[in-house]
Formats: C-alpha cells, sequence, structure tokens
C-alpha cells in the first residue's frame, strides 16, 4: 500500500508491525475520506485519545554505573532507563481504521493537538465516530470542530475538568477528612 | 408487539439518523401534545447494567431515543495508568465481567507485543481453550437474559445449568469463578492442575446437547419468533458506518470474523465455522450466537486434544526480567529471589512504544491501545468494547420500532454496561 496520495501527509511510521499516518489535522477530514474511499478502510474501529504532558519528565535513574545524567540518589524505580523519543504536541489522537478484506489490513490515523487546539470531525465519513469523539471531548478535553451533538458522554453534564488528563488527580474528587477543614 | 413476516425485508440505503447515535423527534410531532417522554432506565432489569435510554412515544411507537451511558463509569483506564503493569492486567478482565478471558486475553497480548515475548505452546492452546469457554459463557447470560426479557422464564435456569459449569472449570483452573488473572505476560500463571482435562472434556460432550435443548425451547415458540423477526434491522452497510463487529456485525450478513480473518493464538491451527445470517434483524442475531456456542464447544475439544499432549511442557516463557521465577526457587537462589522482588516491587519494564492488539470477544472486536514510555507503568490505555460501538447502533436499530421490541432490540445488540462506560 502507498500512501503518498494521503491528503495533509505528515509522515508514515512502521513500528511493531503497525502503519501509522501522522496527518495534518486541518486536513484530517480529506485524509479519512482518501483511505476510506481510495485505500478500502471502511471501519473507523477506535478512537483514542492520549495527553502526553509530563512525558518524559521522569529523568532518567538508577544505582547502575553513573553515566552523566543518573544519579546515585534516585533508585531505579523513581525515574527511565532512558529518555523516550519526544512528541511534537501535547494531544495525539488516534484514529484505529480496518479493512474488511483479506489480511486484515489495519491503519493508524494520527494527529497532533496542543491543549484547546480543536480536531475536526469525522462522523461525516464514519458514523462511528459520533460517541468516540464525545468520549475524547469528555475524558480530555479534545473539541471537536463540526460535531453534529457534542456533549459529555460519561461524565455528568456539569462535571468539571476532563478526567484522563495527566494534570487530573487520581480520584480527583475533593473529600472533606475532618470537619475543621 | 409488532407481526413479523416470515422473511424480513432488510431496507435499501442508510437508516442512521442525522445524529448517528440520536433518533431526533420528527419537526411534524415536534409540538404535538401527543408525545410522551419516559425515562426506561437508569434502573430496568433489562439494560444489563445501568443504562438510560430516553424515548419519545407517539402511542407505541418510539420516535425519538438517546441513550445516556456513564453510570458505571469507574475509571479503568486511569487508574490503569497508576499501576505497575503486571497489576493492571488484573484490572483488564473486570472492564466486561462476563467476557473477562478476552479483556485479560488482550492486554496481556498487548504488553507482549511491546515486549517481543514469545508465547509457549501450552500457553497458546489454554488461553484459546479458555477464551472459547467464555464465549459460550457469555452467549448462555445473554441467551437466559435476553429469553428472559421477552417472558421466557426457563430459558435463564437451563442457560445458568451449563454457566455454572464452566464456572466451575475456571475454578478448577485458576482458583476464581470470574476475573481469574490466569494470563500472565509471557504465558499462565499457573500450570494446568490434573484433573482439568477429563472434567473439560465431559462439559464438551455434554454441551452440543444442551444447545439443541434451548432451540427446542424457543425457536418453534410463536411469541419468540414474532418478538424476534424482523425486528432491530440492520443493513450491513449501515453496520459496517457504524463500527458494529462480532455477532451483529455477522446477523446483518457481513462475514468477518478476526479469529479466521487476522488469526491470533493458534487460531489458523483450528477447525471451525464462521456463522453468517443475512437479515439483521434480532433473531438472526440470535441464530449466530447460538451456532457460535457449537462452534466454540469445537474449538474447545481441538485444544483440548492438542493439551492433552503437552503434559509436562512449560506454561510461561523463560524470561526472568518479566516472568516471576517459580516459587521453590525462591529458597535456593539468591537471583531468583531478587528478581522475585524486583518484580513484584518494581514492576518490568516495558520497551517505549504504542501498539493497538484486536482479538474477537463475544461481542465483536475488543481492542487495546496502549502506550508505553518505556517505564514500569503504562502511560495510556485505552480499551475499545465491542458493546460501546453496539450501543451506537440502537438509535438506527429502533427506526419504526415499537416500546415493546425496545427490550427485544438493546438485548440484542448484547451490550455490557461495565465494558461501555469502563
Amino acid at each position: 500500500m502507498t500512501f503518498g496520495g494521503v491528503p495533509g501527509l505528515v509522515e508514515v511510521r512502521e513500528a511493531h508491525g503497525e502503519t501509522t499516518l501522522v496527518v495534518d489535522p486541518a486536513r484530517l477530514v480529506e485524509a479519512s475520506l482518501h483511505v476510506r474511499d481510495e485505500l478500502g478502510f471502511a471501519m473507523l474501529v477506535d478512537i483514542a485519545a492520549a495527553d502526553y504532558l509530563g512525558w518524559g519528565q521522569g529523568g532518567v535513574a538508577g544505582h547502575i554505573g553513573t553515566p552523566a545524567g543518573r544519579s546515585i540518589n534516585h533508585p531505579g524505580s523513581q525515574g527511565l532507563q532512558v529518555l523516550p523519543s519526544p512528541k511534537p504536541k501535547r494531544f495525539a489522537m488516534n484514529y484505529h481504521l480496518l479493512a474488511l478484506r483479506p489480511g486484515a489490513p489495519r491503519l493508524r490515523l494520527q494527529v497532533w493537538l496542543d491543549d484547546g487546539e480543536a480536531v475536526p470531525s469525522v462522523t461525516g465519513v464514519w458514523a462511528t465516530a459520533d460517541w468516540h469523539e464525545r468520549e475524547a471531548w469528555d475524558m480530555m478535553g479534545i473539541p471537536v470542530e463540526g460535531h453534529p451533538n457534542l456533549q459529555r458522554l460519561l461524565m455528568d453534564e456539569d462535571w468539571e475538568g476532563h478526567p484522563l488528563r495527566k494534570d487530573y488527580p487520581l480520584g480527583g474528587e475533593p473529600v472533606r477528612f475532618s470537619s475543621a477543614e | 408487539m409488532a407481526i413479523a413476516p416470515e422473511r424480513p425485508e432488510i431496507y435499501a440505503g442508510s437508516r442512521i439518523p442525522r445524529i448517528p447515535t440520536v433518533l431526533e423527534l420528527p419537526a411534524a410531532l415536534r409540538d404535538s401534545d401527543d408525545v410522551l417522554q419516559v425515562n426506561f432506565g437508569p434502573n430496568h432489569p433489562s439494560t444489563h447494567g445501568v443504562l438510560r435510554l430516553v424515548v419519545d412515544l407517539h402511542g407505541e411507537t418510539v420516535v425519538g431515543l438517546n441513550a445516556k451511558v456513564g453510570y458505571v463509569h469507574t475509571g479503568f483506564e486511569k487508574n490503569m495508568e497508576a499501576k505497575t503493569w503486571w497489576k493492571a492486567i488484573t484490572y483488564a478482565p473486570r472492564i466486561d465481567y462476563l467476557a473477562y478471558q478476552a479483556n485479560e486475553l488482550v492486554f496481556v497480548q498487548a504488553i507482549e507485543k511491546l515486549l517481543g515475548l514469545p508465547l509457549p505452546e501450552k500457553a497458546t492452546w489454554m488461553r484459546m481453550l479458555l477464551c472459547e469457554l467464555n464465549r459460550i459463557h457469555s452467549h448462555l447470560v445473554w441467551l437466559g437474559t435476553a429469553a428472559l426479557e421477552l417472558g421466557a422464564i426457563s430459558m435463564f435456569w437451563y442457560c445458568f445449568r451449563e454457566r455454572d459449569q464452566i464456572l466451575d472449570l475456571s475454578e478448577l483452573v485458576t482458583g476464581y469463578r470470574m476475573h481469574t488473572r490466569y494470563f500472565q505476560a509471557g504465558g499462565l500463571a499457573e500450570d494446568v492442575p490434573p484433573g482439568f482435562y477429563p472434567e473439560c472434556r465431559r462439559f464438551v460432550e455434554t454441551m452440543p446437547g444442551a444447545v439443541d435443548q434451548y432451540e427446542d425451547l424457543v425457536d418453534r415458540n410463536q411469541i419468540w419468533l414474532k418478538r424476534t423477526k424482523g425486528l432491530g434491522l440492520l443493513s450491513a452497510d449501515d453496520a459496517i458506518a457504524l463500527g458494529q463487529t462480532g455477532p451483529v456485525l455477522r446477523g446483518s450478513g457481513v462475514d468477518w470474523d478476526l479469529r479466521r480473518d487476522d488469526p491470533y493464538l493458534a487460531y489458523d491451527r483450528v477447525d471451525f465455522a464462521v456463522p453468517v445470517y443475512e437479515n439483521g434483524d434480532v433473531y438472526d442475531r440470535y441464530r449466530v450466537r447460538m451456532d457460535e456456542m457449537r462452534e466454540s464447544t469445537r474449538i474447545v475439544e481441538q485444544c483440548l486434544r492438542r493439551l492433552e499432549r503437552l503434559d509436562g511442557e512449560p506454561w510461561i516463557a523463560d524470561d526472568r526480567k518479566v516472568v516471576l521465577p517459580p516459587r521453590e526457587e525462591l529458597h535456593t537462589s539468591m537471583e531468583s529471589l531478587i528478581h522475585h522482588f524486583k518484580i513484584v516491587t518494581e514492576g518490568y519494564r516495558v520497551p517505549e512504544g504504542e501498539v493497538y492488539v484486536a482479538v474477537e470477544s463475544p461481542r465483536g472486536e475488543l481492542g487495546c491501545y496502549v502506550v508505553s514510555d518505556g517505564g514500569p507503568r503504562p502511560w495510556r490505555v485505552k480499551f475499545r468494547g465491542a458493546s460501546f460501538v453496539a450501543l451506537e447502533a440502537t438509535a438506527t436499530c429502533m427506526v419504526d420500532a415499537y416500546i415493546a421490541d425496545l427490550i427485544a432490540i438493546v438485548g440484542s445488540l448484547d451490550t455490557v454496561m461495565g465494558e461501555v462506560d469502563r
């Protein structure tokens, strides 16, 4: 399969036997139509948003050897062994596609977004994107432009914050431990 | 109750509404006094969990529908980010509490894909066996409860009779009846206990007869047929556009099964048929699941035949950086003790990368997207639940349906709310 004709293509990556196409968010809908109609990816299986805030900032740690950058006071459990490669922006939206033909080829469309940057909706291309995009908005706070019904999906309508963001604390509801507080 | 034709006509064109998951009130009815809005759920025995459907009724006809989910959102994915890889495995089966083995499998396979860990023969076949038993288990619970909702109470008892045998088998192997956490990265947590194969063989011999029995109960029952045939129609094109997988897709005439078309474990080395039916109604989804129970029994039998020859073989990969050392070595080997301590406290590290792994769960494609930053905890875990997607098809299936059919239609999509809300 060649991806040369995909509109807005930034990068093609192959890893673990999976193909990732990084596309320009502004041309996502064009790219989606292209892979659906020209390359046959009729089914959108999943949309997974990921937050990369603090990616690799745990730093390198470990007692083993002391090359530059390793602190003898930080045991291995408190950091990484090597720094991961940096990410272009904070959020990634991953569109997992499947073609219903022999060999079951899969493709991942990936767009990178800053905080508050909107991504165009692909509900017009794959109807199933409806709830997936609502979940991305609800859990990660990624605004979806052109979605017909962009509301929270899993959390209450008046919920504040987006729970799957990295800066949202685990057990994020404030709890009073004593009456004095 | 709709009077069903013998052979329903599948519609031409698309019936997906403007908002794919919401049936909007037609303009002509918007100011009508004849429209009654009803909350179906969140606590209703036939929603298989906690689901609220806001339904607009015009007489008996459903003219508007909006599904509200999230009542059992527990933040599995967020919690898994805070746990080491091997502790996070415990969370996976609890997401879909009927297809727990499939959930466990997909997460463990994602870890193994990132680690590049090979799987011993015995673990491959044992995983397949348990996943197929689990498929039968899930279909039995579906059949029992779906029939119960349509008034066939006795079906529930018969289905739970066989379901209990499967839970007994599960207990025999893993020590737990559900949420077994028997799959480890690299293989299985323990060897298959003695006495399991004969017990399982006994089950395999009785199961086809039991499926015949279920069919005898409902297949010529006029009430069952009229409440399932020609209802909840979904065409093949709409099913694909709505991302449907599993029995819902195969009941709409699309011949697609990941076990055959994208084989994992050893599904390319067993013989089984993929049932496909073409009418896209509740009845055909029921037929697909009945046939799948038979086919799964055949797969279990083939796995048993292989496994009986694999006695004494290793059940987990030999990689001490990832796999816990055998218990008895801890008393004699310093290295084993250190490895054990490191894995239990710090956890093993998984190389940086992102993978998407998919398996065919009883409900369809169960996917797991995992990102690792090279540390001992997952950076991001996202589950693609087939129930989540199946529920998106409710609005399309409910076009022109009656309120009484709502229960049959939502039931036929076989959603587990734990998997929808995560």
